[in-house]
């Protein structure tokens, strides 16, 4: 975790920006890092269910005050512009974004955080809910990241039913994939994922010798980060922010 | 979509937000975390105008309950409409 002192130098940048997406198509992106030379780690946010929101912009932001390259891009850009909640609302009424569009964008963030000068030459990958899943299929799917955080992400298990032209293998599939360590965090309340479901990954996980930590939260549902909704949990979230900064500094570094 | 569950019907009507009304042309309903409603999971009702816009939306975040409450309260409504009148009115 970050050390203070109060006569630090402190300097953060935060901005949209364009960056390259899927299958050469140019998206938004939120973009905020440390000021100064570096050399910082990166971090690719995937960001949720209810859209490119206030709270993926904040959370990019807290990424870059911890000394990360962090970048959050508009995942759901396709789908055009508005008020997030409308952009999800359209996101949901067309079935999701697809997981080829989704691994595209997210492999292009990645590309263009390691071109930058002050990067350290690693990065990571942090989602919630559906950013959650969509973390670990993008670690399973390509290679280049170095750490990889799924919050409470739902639909890893799949059933055969669940599948389709959009989502055409259940990420557990790709677990022998998984290219970096993977942290995840999960609500024991939950039922998307359940608790079962996450055991059952775990297994996958065992199964094939990959580096992993799994943290299951006693009185916690889904979403327990979110301060803004009711099943945000206080003490479990401290907790869990602590585990995903001291397993991105055991992978990534920081400048800390 | 953390659930994944949805399900689209294409419906014919009208609806009423800031702008004033607007023509519906599609419903999506799904089972998922609200934005809004203090709960982790509710049926999200969204009654869409393609050609309106992404503004020109009506929405509401139910609990399940409240969702058959309302179903039954719509399906009770028809059948006293077309039911109980069939044969006799002229629309």
């Amino acid at each position: 975790m970050r050390k203070y002192r109060t006569d630090m130098y402190e300097g953060t940048i935060a901005e949209t920006v364009t960056v390259p997406g899927h299958n050469g198509t140019v998206i938004n992106a939120y973009f905020a890092r440390p000021l100064g030379p570096g050399p910082f780690p990166g971090v690719v946010l995937i960001h949720h269910a209810p859209g490119w929101d206030e709270w993926y912009r904040e959370t990019t932001r807290k990424f870059a005050h911890h000394g990360y390259l962090a970048i959050s891009p508009n995942i759901y850009y396709q789908f055009g512009h508005g008020a997030p909640e409308d952009i999800a609302a359209k996101v949901r009424a067309a079935g999701g974004v697809s997981d080829d569009d989704v691994v595209g964008d997210i492999t292009e963030s990645l590309s263009y955080l390691k071109s930058l000068p002050q990067s350290n030459g690693k990065a990571g990958v942090f989602g919630t809910c559906s950013g959650g899943r969509q973390v670990f299929l993008v670690a399973c799917r390509t290679k280049g990241f170095d750490a990889a955080v799924d919050c409470w992400g739902g639909r890893v298990v799949m059933s055969k039913q669940e599948l389709s032209a959009k989502y055409p293998v259940a990420p557990i599939d790709y677990t022998k994939d998984l290219s970096c360590p993977l942290l995840g965090l999960f609500g024991e309340e939950d039922q998307f994922p359940t608790p079962q479901q996450v055991e059952q990954h775990e297994q996958e996980l065992k199964k094939y010798g990959k580096t992993y930590e799994f943290h299951m939260y006693p009185k916690a549902g889904h979403g327990f980060f979110y301060y803004d909704r009711s099943g945000y949990r206080q003490e479990q979230a401290v907790d869990g922010w602590n585990k995903v900064f001291a397993f991105f500094a055991k992978y990534l570094g920081t400048s800390d | 979509m953390c659930t994944g569950i949805v399900e689209n019907t294409k419906i014919s009507g009208h609806g009423k937000g800031p702008q004033g009304w607007f023509p519906l042309e599609q419903a999506s309903v799904s089972y998922d975390h609200p934005d809004h409603a203090r709960s982790e999971r509710a049926v999200i009702i969204d009654l869409l105008s393609n050609s309106a816009g992404l503004e020109s939306r009506v929405a509401v975040e139910l609990t399940p309950q409240s969702a058959r409450d309302l179903v039954h309260a719509i399906l009770a409504t028809l059948s006293r409409g077309e039911g109980e009148g069939e044969g006799t009115r002229n629309e």
